[in-house]
């Protein structure tokens, strides 16, 4: 079941599934992955190392890294990366995963 | 490693404009752009999405077409996905694509990086849910999304472009909770002789504000006391107006109060850079060509300060003519005559400028925080937190680095860097100018150790 998303898609387009956490999601193949996770209703993407505060896509522009997911094992920047079927995404479990890549 | 005449950094209107410049020359081009496909944010993914949603986003949107098919030109290589890290002398350019690392040369490198959104650190603005009015435009342009109940947040024109882009998309925002003041506007009137002679920008924002007002969306002006409600993600946006407390619900927020150059390339130059009291940041010191004081390296469109996307589309072909003349390409008597009609376009373009700056000024609760307020989102360092540093005799934004890693996360200070200057210039009692930057060094953006391992064609003797 779809969760309800504070946005509305103007069209419609081709799916493909990808996890998220598990879950099975059906995403716009090709679309912006930070987008389409949102249009899906997911909205806090990671928490924070330092206080653990939730954080979701901010600037989509690949500035201000707050929509950090795991990708195949690697932390991404959502906004970055366009969907692609089969994709294995998770919130980034390792607290110092931003360290990691910087 | 490939060496050629020009690499551009950025494929935006400046970048996009320069390289066809370029290759019409016969300079040999290579742009390199973060993007999947060329734009910029401004003219983001315009080859799909004009097609289809030309009409919600506007003519001058759907213009960026032309300046995708300038790129499709033979002597232009055109390297999308690819993250610029390091810029060194010679001028060799390192970058990521595709997970592996990789170098081109250039003998004229330009700095076309574009904008970003001026930070806007209010309480709540970390929350999901709380997004740039930038990111709410990239969201309609490459993705068709536009947000169910969106309040949208600052002053500006980009607020009132995005306002009207949602009315005619059939989801008109919740409402405008404005920042900017009439006494602001009042102030303002003494740039009015450029506003005319800008007098397009003038009319578009008039013509915007009527689709506004016309699909009823409640508009608040001079709001104060801005703040954003909720627990794990945004649920309201509350402010006081006209001594009224207002607390209007919603799901997504849009922050904007104007833009910034991105000077981080730049900067990592070593470029020097000056505070433009007018546009309220610090812009790079380049000459009417866009050159700095690096020989070799250019910077065109709102990197050099703001002049928006018809400024940067003229300013990029007006570098290109300078580096083509240095390169021996062109003689200086063809150069200048061909800047004459560049530089007149280019002057009626930036004319509204000194009006809209004026009109539409930064939030001040904004550029000075409430102390609780988060100001380095990466690294959760408050306003108080940096107050408390010049207390400790802290007078820069790098000495800050070391009292509480304000710009030490991943975002490498983009969205903390002005606010850290301004809080510490506040305290100490100095400009903006005496109080700095910080210092950006490469990697411009991290770099994974396996893209460093999948490095193409390392050859450390290539560049003398």
């Amino acid at each position: 079941m779809k969760p309800a998303s504070p946005f509305l898609e103007l069209e419609d387009a081709f799916r493909v599934r990808v996890t998220f956490d598990g879950v099975a999601l059906d995403l716009p193949e090709g679309a912006n992955l930070a987008a389409a996770l949102l249009a899906a209703g997911v909205d806090r993407f990671r928490r924070t190392p330092v206080s653990g505060a939730p954080r979701g896509p901010f600037c989509m522009m690949g500035a201000c890294f707050d929509c950090l997911v795991e990708i195949d094992g690697v932390v991404r920047q959502a906004c970055m990366i366009e969907v692609a079927e089969g994709m294995e995404i998770t919130r980034p479990h390792d607290m110092e995963a931003d360290g990691d890549q910087a | 490693m490939t060496r050629r005449d020009l690499v551009v950094i950025g494929a935006g209107p400046a970048g996009m404009a320069a390289a066809a410049k370029a290759a019409g020359l016969g300079l040999s081009v290579t742009v390199l752009d973060e993007q999947p496909r060329p734009g910029g944010q401004i003219y983001r993914d315009v080859d799909r999405a004009a097609p289809v949603r030309g009409d919600i986003l506007g003519k001058d949107y759907s213009h960026g077409a032309s300046l995708t098919a300038g790129l499709r030109h033979a002597a232009i290589d055109h390297v999308s996905g690819a993250i610029v890290w390091a810029i060194e002398d010679g001028f060799r350019i390192s970058y990521s694509r595709n997970g592996r690392g990789a170098q081109i040369g250039a003998a004229r490198v330009l700095i076309a990086t574009g904008a970003l959104e001026r930070p806007m650190p209010l309480p709540g603005w970390t929350l999901p849910g709380v997004m740039t009015a930038g990111a709410g435009q990239i969201l309609l342009k490459q993705s068709g999304m536009v947000a169910r109940d969106a309040v949208l947040v600052g002053s500006g024109p980009l607020l009132y472009l995005i306002a009207a882009q949602m009315v005619r998309a059939g989801t008109p925002p919740v409402a405008m909770v404005e920042t900017q003041t009439r006494a602001d506007l009042i102030g303002a009137m003494r740039h009015l002789g450029g506003a005319l002679r800008g007098w397009r920008y003038l009319l578009k924002g008039a013509g915007l504000l009527t689709e506004i007002i016309r699909a009823r969306v409640p508009r608040y002006t001079g709001a104060t006391g801005i703040t954003v409600e909720g627990e794990d993600r945004a649920q309201a946006v509350t402010f006081t107006k006209g001594g009224r407390k207002q607390r209007i619900k919603c799901q997504t927020v849009f922050l904007h109060h104007g833009v910034v150059p991105n000077t981080q390339a730049a900067r990592s130059l070593g470029v020097t850079h000056g505070w433009d009291e007018g546009q309220s940041c610090f812009v790079p010191t380049v000459d009417d060509w866009g050159q700095c004081d690096i020989p070799g390296i250019f910077i065109a469109g709102d990197g050099a300060g703001i002049g928006g996307a018809q400024a940067a589309e003229l300013a990029g072909p007006l570098a290109v003519l300078k580096l083509a003349e240095e390169l021996g390409r062109l003689s200086a008597t063809d150069r200048d005559r061909q800047a004459t009609p560049l530089r007149t376009a280019l002057n009626r373009e930036l004319a509204a400028r000194p009006f809209l700056d004026a009109a539409y000024p930064p939030c001040p609760e904004a550029s000075s925080p409430a102390d609780s307020t988060v100001v380095c989102r990466c690294e959760e360092v408050t306003a108080g937190d940096i107050r408390g540093y010049a207390k400790l005799g802290c007078l820069g934004p790098n000495q800050a680095k070391a009292f509480g890693r304000a710009g030490m996360g991943p975002c490498q200070g983009r969205y903390c860097g002005l606010s850290v200057t301004a809080l510490l210039a506040e305290a100490n009692g100095q400009t903006p100018d005496e109080t700095g930057y910080y210092r950006i060094r490469p990697p411009l953006k991290p770099v994974t150790l396996g893209e460093l391992a999948a490095m193409e064609q390392i050859d450390l003797n290539a560049v003398e």
